[in-house]
């Protein structure tokens, strides 16, 4: 038997991929020419806010496999070393989507469109009492220097974390103790990325790029429902790069067993997310301050009112009620198509979470959906990309960390 | 209640163990089951156990629990004593979403308990007997049923020659319980000896 140590990046895989970015080249030069060229500010607001959703969206959810790398070095877990290597591979977009996004943010926060970020207008702030109240938070240069060490720092922690994986494959380790010391030299940098995802993601980042689109409202379980959004979809991710090595005979040593696992985060965290969603539906909704519940009015109520329930019935009860069964969660077939369905419902998540405040009339209030085609066709784009750097990445290091010091556990992983 | 007729062995190992499942299994004996002071992973596939239906039950009792919850609020907010909290509608459904959620974990959670005491057969004031006692501290016991068919000289010897040690022929009451309630023996004082 011959086991296939690296991936090797099919021509059909690379065509796939490259179509895909095509389309999303053509989508973004599409909306420029329907909106971001146009004099109109909400034209113009409507083509970034799309690229602002998309960026983010994805930046967050391949960020989430350093994550779940980093959380499960830190719980000492072994059950993942089997396929340790595809979340390895996908946070390696990081870095690339990393500067796209970077870039599209601070063109929004210098760029002379406040459509999106109210806040940035300084002649504005100085009249809005909320907005002047918030100005040391909710200001050009903290947004920009934040935005800019955040990136970078996950680029780099992941980077070690990556480095730390393949330094084991050219030299095994011998004795006990250097495993202890490599054990721990892991958990310790993985401790460090925690730490720096908790002062992110899990706290301030989504209150900057996204929930200061609504800058007078503000909830602090904001950033927490993010963090659960992007995790359940980058664990949907992972899941569908694992589910398509399987079938193309890479990945001997993971079987049902750690799919199934992987099935579990899928189930667990969509209910997680739901609670958070519903924790700071309901609150806003119980004590009915207007000043709360603006947020909800266009969503829950106005004219987003489809896309947000639709996103609600897709990442709540389609995944418990499908991913439920110990038997749905081995299946290959039922967790590709509902690892599919969480990306797209988390993507249309953050779609309602961006779009309904740029696309609100300042002079009439009034709101509206715009043509959606053109977000996923720029969606679309970025899933070509990370399949694109994924693959590539995927291609260079051996598929089984097979020196590693808890390799063994995973093996003869049992649930 | 019938009276039934086992055979017993002890295993210390479990690289002994899974092998002598294995080998019981093909040479056709019934095992009735395998005691073990702690779980053992993959051995219920060894013994081809089918997957239990607790959850299933699980499923169910939970529904049950949601449908009670919104089926009782919402008779009572909106038929039987309508109330205004605040102004919101007597059908508030998001304001009954932490207590249904509640009332689905309680009926799971009790239902699945009792149900759980159920299938092994446990319940208060019920004694289980044991085929050795020694399968509560460090050994794994096998227990083969004997069947009209077994003859239990040749599974004596068969057990003794996949590893087993200490191989003994019991008799248990069957029912709702397995247990034997005409000599009751003392736990841990006195080692389980055959009785015909």
């Amino acid at each position: 038997m011959s086991i296939r140590e690296k991936f090797i990046v099919t021509k059909r895989y690379n065509t796939i991929a490259l179509t895909l970015m095509v389309i999303g080249v053509l989508a973004i030069v599409g909306l420029y020419v329907t909106n971001g060229a146009k004099d109109d500010v909400q034209k113009q607001a409507r083509f970034w806010a799309s690229l602002l959703q998309n960026s983010v969206y994805f930046l967050l959810i391949v960020n989430a496999a350093m994550f779940f790398i980093c959380a499960t070095t830190l719980a000492w877990g072994g059950w993942q070393m089997a396929f340790r290597r595809v979340p390895e591979a996908i946070s390696a977009v990081v870095p690339v989507i990393g500067t796209i996004c970077g870039v599209i943010l601070l063109l929004i926060c210098f760029g002379g469109n406040h459509e999106l970020y109210h806040w940035t207008d300084t002649e504005h702030v100085k009249h809005d009492s909320i907005l002047n109240f918030k100005k040391g938070f909710l200001n050009k240069n903290f947004f920009a220097a934040s935005t800019v060490i955040t990136i970078v720092a996950w680029s780099l922690l992941g980077w070690k974390m990556r480095k730390l994986s393949r330094s084991l494959d050219e030299k095994p380790l011998a004795t006990i103790e250097e495993r202890k010391k490599y054990v721990w030299n892991n958990t310790v940098w993985a401790a460090l990325f925690i730490v720096v995802f908790a002062l992110t993601v899990m706290s301030s980042i989504p209150w900057l790029w996204l929930m200061s689109i609504d800058a007078h409202w503000y909830s602090t379980m904001y950033s927490w429902y993010t963090f659960a959004s992007t995790f359940v979809a980058g664990m949907a991710l992972i899941a569908l790069f694992v589910v398509y090595l399987k079938n193309s005979g890479y990945l001997e040593y993971t079987n049902d067993e750690h799919l199934h696992d992987i099935g579990k985060f899928m189930f667990a965290f969509s209910v997680f997310w739901t609670y958070l969603w519903f924790s700071q539906f309901m609150l806003i909704w119980y004590a009915n301050i207007p000043e709360e519940t603006t947020y909800f009015k266009p969503r829950a109520q106005g004219v987003y009112s489809g896309i947000f329930w639709l996103m609600f019935i897709i990442n709540f009860l389609a995944p418990l009620l499908i991913l439920m069964r110990r038997g749905a969660k081995r299946n290959y077939s039922t967790v590709t198509f509902m690892a599919m369905l969480i990306i797209f419902g988390h993507w249309l998540d953050f779609y309602q979470m961006v779009f309904p405040g740029p696309m609100t009339d300042a002079k009439t209030g009034e709101t509206h959906v715009p043509m959606i085609l053109y977000d996923l066709g720029v969606a679309v784009g970025f899933v070509g990309l990370i399949m694109f750097v994924t693959g590539r990445a995927l291609s260079k290091a051996p598929l089984l960390a097979k020196n590693h010091p808890f390799v063994k556990e995973s093996l003869i992983h049992h649930t | 209640m019938a009276v039934k007729k086992f055979v017993t062995g002890n295993f210390y190992d479990e690289a002994v163990l899974f092998p002598a499942v294995k080998k019981t299994r093909r040479a056709g004996y019934k095992i009735h089951d395998v005691f073990t002071p702690f779980p053992i992973h993959g051995l219920d596939k060894a013994m081809g156990l089918r997957d239990t239906s607790l959850h299933t039950a699980g499923f169910i009792y939970g529904i049950t629990g949601t449908a009670t919850a919104v089926g009782f609020i919402t008779w009572a907010l909106t038929v039987d004593w309508q109330l205004n909290f605040g102004g919101k509608p007597f059908f508030a459904l998001p304001a009954w979403i932490p207590i249904t959620f509640e009332l689905t974990v309680l009926f799971a959670s009790v239902g699945m308990v009792l149900t759980f005491c159920y299938l092994c057969q446990l319940a208060p004031f019920v004694r289980k007997d044991h085929f050795n006692p020694r399968s509560t501290d460090d050994t794994f016991v096998m227990a083969l049923e004997c069947t009209d068919k077994t003859n239990d000289g040749e599974a004596i010897s068969f057990l003794q020659s996949i590893g087993a040690t200490d191989v003994q022929v019991q008799y248990k009451e069957t029912g709702w319980w397995l247990g034997r309630y005409d000599k009751d023996t003392k736990r841990f004082e006195r080692k389980d000896e055959a009785v015909h």
